[in-house]
């Protein structure tokens, strides 16, 4: 969505210049008021924090990079990296995959398709806290629908979100179910653009169904695909309510993120220098994360040029 | 029985299975979300000793609407709807008050660029605004009322309100502003008069996107509301710690704060399907 912007934005500033006087700014300085105070302020007066001991109470001392020192060798930070590279992982992949599935589908012809997309995208609109109140519900060990629903399968029952080594599993099950919509919309959008020459010169070569999405469909909804990844990465390693509702970071810290940490030191215990550098950290991170997965579409592009060639 | 006609038999056997096989797709891919939301329902349906069966009761013989009378019944429910109301009514009011001209003078000035601090706000997870806005609350000595939820929410609908709408004028033809301008109409006139009519589908997709986002937000809640002042996901929230057994009312409740959202999405479908493919933007 950016990616296009600059070119857009030389192909028709130049031409246009005379017509367009910068009379325009009266419309945007009230926004820019806006943004000003909650988004560049808070922005600027955090990397302000996070250079100080600042606690709620007590006197602030300038501390210079300690803050960030302290993250280095605090262990609770370091896990809850870990669980965070894991669930964004896994958070990315599977509603990839199933999102472009469910993509395909959508994308032929039948009845009731508008009103049955606009349920499909139901979990994803739906209140997230009111979502993780009844997942919680259906997790429940002895109650819940969830080990009814295997037992009818004769797999043994789970214990789900009460277990250190199935915690997350379960709670990127939930994430997955709320977000693989979002996938099916941009890849949907990516197979509407897509021309009709190709697949029908394939049906003259009488290419299989797994053909023609493998060497078809797949290839033509890469960029959209790449767009559903970066999205889906950077709301999966920020995802706040459903941990939070469901978990709280349990049990013990089996399920701790970066943003459920960064929660308790900042109104648990009220440490707002430290965790101020906790939220820079974190910003770098997605911004380093975004760069990683740039850098490797990059690479995927000209390996892809070069064999063709 | 000559060749073409099996031929013709075969392409409508497989067209037969074909559309077997796609309706099946369909199923298996919105049960997920059909199948979770009637349970939701069936839950909040259910008298305690439904809900505490085994194997768990789908149809109950007696349906509890107690539940339901018992959730609007406490005076606490109407006040945190009508805190929803006001912190979602009046950010969304004030997103588009200064997103929709902001979003007009920045697709008619192509200062694409400026689109990168609505992709950092995109970025940034929510908690990272409330350490310093809390600050500042706090100085300004506004805990305690709706005030800092109303602002701090726009950092979810003012993003939005603003990409869309970018997007949007992007789309609008030029030609019928341009000649009111050289009949003398001065920009304001014909942003007024020529562009934001024009605009209104625009704006409605703005509007509902900025709606949901904001009524589902619960991150910004539990941090700034008191007791007094708490919004419908932070109530419901924290009604799970008060009494964690009894799941009939805590399903109502569950269930009345989101069904207007779940209503929005079913008629608006067509819209929120343009306003997320467009931008792709969420809040928090």
């Amino acid at each position: 969505m950016t990616q296009s912007a600059p070119a857009a934005a030389q192909s028709d500033a130049a031409p246009e210049k005379e017509l367009r006087p910068p009379s325009y700014w009266p419309f945007v300085v009230p926004a820019l008021v806006v943004v000003l105070t909650i988004i560049i302020f808070p922005w600027v007066f955090t990397i302000w924090m996070s250079l100080n001991e600042w606690k709620v109470g007590s006197p602030t001392t300038f501390v210079g990079l300690s803050n960030y020192l302290r993250l280095t060798s605090d262990p609770r930070f370091l896990e809850a990296v870990g669980h965070t590279m894991v669930y964004t992982v896994l958070s990315v992949l599977l509603p990839l995959i199933l999102g472009t599935l469910a993509a395909v589908v959508f994308h032929q012809k039948f009845a009731g398709r508008g009103f049955l997309r606009g349920i499909f995208i139901m979990p994803m609109m739906a209140t997230p806290v009111a979502i993780a109140l009844v997942w919680t519900m259906m997790f429940h060990p002895q109650l819940g629908i969830l080990n009814y629903l295997l037992s009818l399968v004769g797999i043994p029952a789970q214990l789900w979100v009460f277990h250190p080594a199935t915690v997350i599993p379960s709670l990127v099950l939930v994430e997955t179910w709320q977000w693989t919509p979002l996938v099916m919309l941009i890849v949907l959008g990516g197979l509407a653009a897509i021309p009709t020459e190709p697949y029908e010169s394939a049906q003259i070569d009488g290419a299989s169904f797994w053909q023609v999405f493998r060497f078809i469909t797949l290839p033509l909804i890469m960029p959209f695909l790449f767009i559903a990844a970066m999205i889906r990465m950077i709301d999966a390693v920020k995802s706040f309510d459903i941990i939070f509702a469901i978990t709280q970071g349990g049990p013990g810290s089996a399920s701790e993120t970066i943003n459920i940490y960064l929660y308790s030191v900042a109104f648990t215990y009220y440490d707002l220098g430290y965790g101020s550098a906790i939220a820079v950290v974190f910003f770098l991170l997605i911004v380093l994360l975004a760069a990683v997965m740039l850098y490797a579409r990059q690479r995927m592009l000209w390996t892809e040029i070069s064999s063709g060639a | 029985m000559n060749p073409s006609q099996t031929n013709l038999r075969q392409i409508n056997l497989r067209q037969v299975m074909g559309r077997i096989g796609l309706w099946l797709s369909v199923f298996v891919i919105v049960s997920p979300a059909i199948l979770f939301f009637l349970w939701m329902a069936s839950l909040s349906l259910k008298f305690e000793v439904d809900n505490a069966a085994y194997p768990p009761v789908f149809f109950p013989e007696r349906i509890a609407w107690k539940n339901y009378a018992d959730v609007l019944a406490s005076n606490r429910f109407l006040t945190y709807f009508v805190n929803s109301l006001i912190v979602t009514g009046s950010a969304t009011a004030l997103a588009l008050l200064v997103g929709v001209p902001a979003g007009y003078g920045i697709a008619r000035m192509a200062a694409h660029k400026s689109a990168i601090v609505i992709l950092i706000a995109r970025i940034t997870p929510g908690l990272s605004y409330l350490i310093p806005l809390f600050l500042l609350f706090q100085w300004l000595g506004l805990l305690g009322t709706l005030v800092p939820q109303i602002i701090i929410h726009l950092v979810v609908t003012v993003p939005i309100v603003i990409w869309i709408m970018i997007g949007y004028f992007e789309t609008t033809p030029m030609e019928l502003e341009e000649a009111a301008l050289i009949d003398g109409a001065t920009r304001w006139q014909v942003f007024r008069h020529v562009a934001l009519p024009i605009a209104k589908p625009g704006i409605a997709v703005a509007f509902i996107l900025a709606v949901i986002f904001s009524w589902n937000n619960f991150v910004f809640g539990i941090v700034l509301a008191g007791r007094e002042t708490r919004t419908l996901p932070v109530a419901v929230y924290n009604m799970i710690s008060f009494d964690q057994l009894s799941w009939g009312p805590l399903a109502a409740a569950a269930l009345i704060v989101t069904l207007p959202v779940l209503l929005l999405t079913v008629f608006a479908q067509r819209q929120i399907v343009a306003g997320l493919t467009a931008g792709a933007v969420k809040g928090g």
